[in-house]
């Protein structure tokens, strides 16, 4: 347990030199207290059954980078998903990153929770949003909170529908031997607003990085969101993702999460509604091999009625990667006429592979129409005997199964580069060049 | 349906539970409390070997140190379980040769529950091992079962007269450890029955045993052990119904199957304990473990219709150790007024080619809450398991609940598990078709319900299957609004 007094003893220093805003700085008090009541998660809590923090807290991180690291655009050029035009904010080590970010006040806010946290012109802001939605009882959480200073701050003004994407980027170098990244992001879509934004963590060397990440979203009356996350990160990195969102009536969240690499991900996604005709996406593709290991725990907590909320993960599992699933559909008695579904397929390629999953449904109103499936399986021998036949070699067959296996979490892709990307990255997982686009 | 409408209404006039009655037999009843020194004194009364007061002993110590669980989808006042009796038998216990000799209060019961034993001797041919208050008093057709080398007794006349079945397999699926209830079970089980089949014998007829509880404040302890030797067959019925009492009454029972190799084994159980009064007082708790394990080649399969009790905490499970066994769970739990199950299956898959397939239907009305929770689990050398689940829930009414939790844990690539749950309400337009073809609300209701049912009460026997359906009727009275 000596990271976690590290954490605790390290946040004196860290309050210290922090301007004062009265209510933040009680939040993050609170929020250290209860870390340090209940610590890290442990594999006896229901929602961390099968996800262990052990092996990760047992080492030792630095907490706050020792000095600014520069990368050169070069380097991590390759890692946007536009040149030019979309937003960026981007962090390195945590810290922001001017030169290579473009971020805007013209119209819309893109800019730094730091900014946010100390300007007084977005006082009122912080005070209606910031920490409202994020659950004070969740450890990690909590951790992320009494540390929050630094991360991504957008806000769409009403009616304004960003014509651009926003690209939140958090690199770290690899000049500290370990780290930990405790990022904070802030992002409210007002009335009519609509936005698209793509978070990523990109480590640049091989060296141990843990985030702690924790995004609060906020999708006003008839707003949209469309939020992808890309995991693609070395094998030494680890992410825990907390993402809350809120949904005010006839308004559409969405969230896709591409899971492919890294060594632990966790993706705690979570979603309250506020109003009726709520609609939620939430997808999912996860394709691991080695001893990777991903956990989605999703919930989707019906509040209100008339809404719908859709779950597709899609996993596929080789050699002795672990993948689960924690889904949770919850309808309060007063949420009638419900429409929830969720559903999650995994096919597991090697014999040392692990599957668990847990899709849950709790209800309390009778005129509901929830349902959820799941399964676990191989690809169809036969649809595989009819590609050879075709003169289809076997890798590629399956490569292609593979591919048509996830499709229905990529067809809803709205951005085409961004397809073309991930579609990509598959490929080259699945090791095969199948010679055209799909 | 297998009665008349005119029927369903003197059963819906009648809707208070119909088996609250209490019979007044002499009792032999311990104080109340549970210490190592009661438990030697059941063991005596019984007039136990050493091994099993040992046994219970043991089973005591592990069990002190054990907490109650938590994590079940329930909410109760726990049992004092320092408050409770330990033993209670009816006092005049001498075997009968005729039903003429037995005790005509007793009788009276079993006419009140609907199970006349001569004519029951007659019909069907169920020998019927009847269990009140933990002592077995009535066995029928031992001769006939004898004939084919059968076991069927009471476990504590097994303990006696077959201690090396009992040694080797009493505990063997459910070590006292296993939990908390198992374990005070293991420590202070009064009886129970006990069935063994030879190799390569099919049973010629359903065996059947009635639980009641009885004694106001004992528990009741029931401990089950079912061994089926290779090549054998046998199909065993345990019925459950239970007086009226105002405070809540404990069961934690113990069933354990061993199928041997090519063995089959179904077990079907109709739970009706006394699930409370409309306001939620009383009610039994019923905290059951069941378990089977499976052979080579070997088959069980689970059938429960549940609709009593004001707390069930059930998971009828298999471990299919063998290769190419196969494990079966066919379920209709039903909850009405303030009732609370929690109630689902194990399938832990070890062997290669193993099958399991899985079947629950929740029916949620009234204020009740209702829960499936299950474990579909692949050995990393369960080569080729294949596993079905399919749990739907009918909500009736707008205050209570219907929660689904499975867990589904694979190591194999070669395992094929598909699980799916479905959770609604009686369509609308499905009730107007019955009415405008004359058949009213709660007529209609009754034939939706028994549709939804329908896969798992074909898998039950016919006499039980006859009985669950009135069952289902009787328990969903009064629940549409």
């Amino acid at each position: 347990m000596e990271f976690k007094e590290k954490l605790i003893s390290s946040h004196l220093a860290f309050e210290e030199d922090l301007y004062q805003n009265d209510r933040v700085a009680q939040a993050r008090a609170s929020a250290l207290k209860v870390f340090e009541e209940k610590g890290f998660p442990s594999k006896k809590e229901e929602a961390w059954k099968y996800t262990s923090l052990e092996a990760l807290i047992q080492k030792d991180y630095a907490l706050f980078p020792k000095s600014e690291s520069s990368i050169e655009l070069n380097e991590v050029k390759k890692y946007f998903l536009y040149d030019t035009d979309t937003y960026k904010v981007i962090f390195i080590d945590g810290v922001y990153s001017p030169f290579l970010s473009n971020t805007t006040h013209d119209g819309l806010d893109v800019c730094l929770m730091s900014a946010a946290l100390s300007k007084p012109k977005y006082r009122q802001l912080i005070d209606t949003y910031f920490n409202k939605i994020a659950p004070e009882d969740d450890s990690m959480t909590a951790l992320n909170t009494s540390y929050a200073k630094e991360g991504a701050y957008i806000y769409i003004p009403k009616s304004v529908v960003a014509e651009k994407p926003i690209e939140i980027i958090h690199f770290s170098s690899g000049n500290e031997t370990a780290l930990w990244l405790q990022p904070r992001n802030l992002i409210v879509v007002d009335e009519n607003a609509q936005v698209q934004i793509i978070e990523r963590h990109q480590s640049l060397k091989e060296h141990p990085v843990v985030t702690n990440s924790v995004t609060e979203i906020y999708v006003h009356q008839s707003a949209f969101l469309d939020y992808y996350k890309l995991q693609n990160d070395l094998p030494s990195a680890s992410l825990i993702d907390n993402t809350f969102i809120v949904q005010e009536k006839n308004s559409h969240a969405s969230v896709h999460t591409f899971s492919l690499g890294g060594k632990l991900i966790r993706n705690n996604l979570r979603y309250f509604h506020k109003g009726e005709h709520i609609l939620s996406t939430l997808k999912g593709v996860t394709i691991l091999h080695d001893k990777q290991h991903v956990d989605h725990a999703t919930l989707v907590h019906h509040a209100q009625p008339n809404c719908e909320s859709h779950q597709d993960y899609k996993g596929i599992f080789a050699e002795r990667s672990e993948g689960v699933f924690n889904g949770q559909i919850l309808v309060d008695k007063i949420a009638q006429k419900t429409n929830a579904f969720q559903q999650n397929n995994n096919i597991l390629l090697d014999d040392k592979a692990t599957v668990n999953t847990k899709p849950q449904l709790e209800i309390f109103a009778d005129d509901v129409k929830c349902s959820h499936g799941c399964t676990i399986g191989q690809l169809d021998e036969e649809a595989l005997f009819y590609l050879r036949s075709r003169g289809i070699p076997k890798k590629e067959a399956k490569a292609l199964l593979t591919y048509a296996f996830a499709n229905n979490v990529l067809e809803s892709v709205q951005l085409p580069s961004l397809k073309k990307r991930i579609n990509g990255q598959i490929a080259k997982k699945l090791g095969v060049n199948l010679g055209f686009e799909l | 349906m297998a009665y008349t409408e005119e029927e369903l209404k003197k059963e819906l006039e009648t809707k208070e539970y119909e088996y609250g009655f209490y019979t007044d037999i002499d009792s032999d009843t311990f104080p109340r409390g549970l210490n190592p020194e009661i438990i030697r004194k059941i063991s005596e009364k019984k007039g136990e070997p050493q091994w099993m007061t040992d046994w219970r002993l043991k089973a005591f110590e592990s069990w002190s140190e054990m907490e109650e669980p938590e994590w079940a989808n329930v909410n109760y006042t726990k049992p004092d379980l320092q408050n409770i009796s330990y033993y209670s038998a009816p006092k005049s216990k001498p075997k009968y040769d005729s039903l003429d000799e037995v005790d005509p209060e007793l009788l009276k019961t079993f006419e009140k529950l609907g199970i006349s034993l001569e004519e029951q001797k007659k019909l069907a041919g169920v020998a019927v091992d009847i269990v009140m208050d933990s002592v077995s008093v009535a066995t029928t057709f031992k001769e006939t079962l004898a004939e084919k080398g059968i076991i069927f007794c009471s476990i504590s006349e097994a303990i006696k007269e077959h201690p090396e079945l009992v040694k080797k397999y009493i505990g063997s699926v459910i070590p006292p450890k296993d939990n908390y209830y198992a374990g005070l079970n293991s420590a202070v089980f009064t009886d129970g029955s006990f069935c063994y089949i030879p190799k390569g014998v099919r049973c010629p007829m359903e065996l059947s045993t009635y639980f009641r509880i009885n004694q106001a404040g004992t528990g009741q302890f029931e401990r089950t052990l079912v061994i089926a030797d290779e090549g054998s067959y046998v199909s065993y019925l345990e019925g459950c119904t239970a007086p009226s009492r105002d405070e809540n009454q404990l069961h934690a029972a113990v069933v354990e199957l061993i199928a041997l190799d090519d063995a089959e084994i179904k077990y079907s159980t109709v739970q009706n304990w006394f699930p409370g009064d409309k306001e939620g007082k009383g009610g039994v708790f019923n905290f059951v473990t069941k378990r089977g394990i499976c052979h080579e080649r070997s088959k069980i399969s689970w059938t429960q219709v549940e609709t009593g009790s004001a707390v069930t905490w059930k998971y009828p499970s298999c471990i299919l150790k063998g290769n190419d066994s196969v494990g079966e769970f066919y379920s209709i739990a039903v909850t009405n007024n303030f009732q609370q199950a929690d109630t689902g299956t194990k399938m832990i898959h070890l062997g290669k080619n193993t099958k399991s397939t899985i079947i629950s239907k929740g029916i949620s009305a009234g204020k009740s809450q209702n829960s499936y929770r299950g474990l579909v689990q692949v050995g990393a050398r369960a080569k080729n398991a294949r596993n079905f689940s399919q749990c739907d829930s009918l909500l009736m009414g707008n205050d209570c609940g219907a929660h689904t939790f499975p867990y589904i844990e694979a190591k194999n690539n070669s395992a094929q598990i598909e699980h799916e749950a479905t959770t609604s309400k009686i369509g609308e337009d499905q009730i107007f078709y019955c009415n405008q073809r004359g058949i009213d609300t709660e007529k209609a209701i009754a034939l939706i319900v028994n549709g939804f049912s329908k896969e798992v009460l074909n898998k039950l026997p016919m006499e039980f299957a006859v009985e669950a359906q009135k069952l289902l009727e009787i328990s969903l009275e009064g629940s549409v609004g």
